[in-house]
């Protein structure tokens, strides 16, 4: 295929890889094993004309249900080159939830790795119309499936392109909603590549950086950093997860890695080890942190460790990726802040009769922008809560629902959310989702899942339950109920078993009265 | 000097099962099971297993040690401890 300039996203993989002087470099480093630019668009190209002879047309959804590996990078590229739209689900997700995304999203094909069986196989018997599998290291396991080696090793690389346009969709990305049920937002290739360039204008990146990406790509923070770095020409070294600081730091230094994005869990985590032993990586230039408030005192001592890097604070949100960043340099001058809106968009704070505020005053943050999401998938009535008329005919803004203050300067200031979505490293969980599988149990008669304040989590979860009389239940059996239905991070680390919950004058349990008296 | 390992493997699984899986049933985790690619661990998931190892077995892990060489199943712990106790 002939490279152009980048309309689509995968087109900076094309232009990369056709490039002779780039189609060698690396592109990718999976824990430890290097990919060329050009081995990535080969694989990327072969899989798409599987996924063709598969039936996969333009518009299509194909789930991705996959570790941080090889074949996820290659399947985002080849479902992008096939005209598919690709979604990524968090491989924590456990075979309900998954059922759920897959009928939700309507994917005809799901991509996936035979150790996530366990819970792929059990989704797959409970959904409506169930997608053709194709399973990286196939076994026994996996039921009926493809191998997705063999597929890849057995098709041509697809030599017509796709019809794709950039107002097509590119990706659903599911994120937890206060409603219990995760919800998809819908991105286009051409907000995709608006975004992933805004993002790189502002780290001042180029093709010499070597990003590391430790969070799941089925989270849009660790998708983008694959994405910025295809767009560059750049490598990214791409890890399962931070669940082993010691092989993280050793790869860091053997790879070379100049961009650290982390989540303000990992940035304690990497704090407490470096009061144990100091720990420094003067190679990194950027370190970048988003999902929840990096505390002053943790950014000030970032700076021991990377004594070289650029420390960027940010916030955002999946409908519109990325909102704000604060310019480096002003990290001493704008303690608390997360900046300004990203190059390319703006931003601004209404009350909730829809007038400005003065600065100083809390508003709602409003977001307008090539980045806003198109609305979330078959949910009109939730696209319609969080994208508003904008100031042009048809252009539609997004509403953040959440509270920020600008200072006299614009700088933007979180003040809180106005759901009750609890952040735990750096993870949305959505107490309806967690008490909706509690319920699940039997013998509960009321369960109230909150965020309580942790150094480390940022919020942990913790859920008061009372039981109906006679219930034989005990906290363990709650747990491992949690535990089988719920990713790790929204499993509740607490679990308080109470009499009684504290009421509202209207009778609804107040989750208010819960974190200021919490019942003994 | 050979240490028998076979009653820390059983101590590391019943604490595995008990803390992180919720269950008492141990066909549930054969010795060689990888703890990350079934879930069962995460990163407060291994740091809940080493203060459980340094105070059962009265080791110290160090930050370094903490690899999926060492913890990334049932017989990788208990051939660390083991080799940790040994010394």
């Amino acid at each position: 295929m002939t490279p152009r300039e980048a309309r689509l996203l995968h087109d900076s993989l094309l232009v990369v890889a056709a490039d002779p002087a780039c189609a060698k470099k690396t592109a990718v480093i999976v824990e430890g094993a290097p990919h060329s630019y050009a081995e990535l668009l080969d694989e990327a190209l072969r899989l798409a004309s599987a996924l063709r002879d598969r039936g996969i047309e333009r518009g299509d959804r194909v789930a991705i249900y996959m570790d941080n590996t090889w074949p996820c990078v290659v399947s985002i590229f080849g479902i992008l080159i096939a005209g598919g739209v690709f979604l990524i689900v968090n491989p924590q997700t456990k075979a309900d939830k998954l059922a759920f995304i897959l009928d939700d999203s309507g994917a005809r094909v799901l991509l996936t790795d035979a150790h996530l069986a366990k819970e792929f196989v059990p989704a797959l018997e409970q959904v409506a119309h169930a997608p053709a599998v194709i399973c990286s290291r196939l076994d026994d396991s996996a039921g009926a499936a493809e191998s997705f080696e063999t597929v890849i090793a057995s098709s041509a690389p697809l030599a017509t392109r796709a019809a794709t346009i950039p107002l097509d969709l590119a990706a659903l990305i599911y994120t937890s909603g206060s409603t219990g049920n995760p919800k998809g937002v819908m991105q286009t290739h051409q907000a995709m590549v608006f975004t992933a360039g805004s993002l790189v204008e502002y780290l001042r990146l180029d093709a010499d950086a070597r990003i590391l990406c430790m969070l799941p790509l089925a989270f849009d923070y660790g998708l983008y950093q694959l994405l910025m770095s295809v767009r560059l020409g750049a490598t990214l070294v791409l890890e399962r997860s931070f669940t082993f600081p010691a092989q993280i730091f050793a790869r860091m230094r053997e790879s070379e890695v100049s961009v650290f994005p982390g989540v303000p869990t990992i940035f304690a985590m990497l704090l407490a080890a470096h009061s144990r032993e100091a720990l420094s990586f003067p190679r990194v230039t950027r370190v970048t942190n988003t999902a929840a408030a990096l505390p002053d005192d943790s950014a000030l001592r970032l700076r021991e460790v990377f004594p070289n890097a650029l420390i960027y604070k940010m916030y955002g949100l999946t409908e519109c990726k990325r909102v704000s960043y604060l310019e480096p340099e002003l990290i001493d001058a704008k303690p608390g802040s997360v900046g300004k809106a990203i190059p390319g968009t703006e931003v601004y704070l209404l009350s909730p009769e829809g007038h400005e505020v003065a600065p100083g005053e809390a508003g709602i943050l409003h977001v307008r922008g090539p980045h806003v999401m198109l609305g979330y998938w078959n949910r009109p009535d939730l696209s319609a809560h969080m994208l508003k008329p904008g100031k042009l005919p048809g252009e539609r803004v997004l509403c953040t629902q959440d509270h920020f203050r600008m200072d006299d300067e614009g700088f933007l200031y979180f003040v809180g959310r106005t759901d009750d979505i609890i952040k735990t490293r750096g993870e949305k969980v959505s107490p309806v989702e967690v008490e909706n599988v509690i319920h699940g149990l039997g013998g509960i008669r009321e369960a109230a899942v909150v965020g309580v304040e942790d150094a480390v989590l940022g919020q942990a979860v913790r859920a008061y339950i009372v039981l109906n009389p006679g219930a034989s239940l005990d906290e363990r059996r709650i747990r491992a109920h949690c535990a089988a239905h719920l990713e790790n991070f929204m499993v509740p680390r607490d679990i308080v078993l109470c009499a009684d919950l504290p009421r509202t004058a209207t009778g609804k349990v107040s989750k208010k009265a819960l974190l200021e008296n919490p019942p003994a | 000097m050979t240490t028998d390992i076979g009653p820390v493997r059983d101590k590391v699984r019943s604490y595995i099962l008990a803390n992180l899986m919720f269950t008492d049933d141990a066909s549930q985790l054969p010795d060689d099971v990888s703890l990350l690619d079934r879930g069962i661990i995460d990163s407060t998931g291994v740091l809940e297993i080493v203060l459980f190892l340094e105070e059962e077995f009265g080791i110290k892990v160090k930050d370094a040690d903490m690899l999926p060489e060492n913890f990334d199943s049932v017989g990788s712990i208990a051939h660390f401890v083991g080799r940790q106790t040994a010394q």
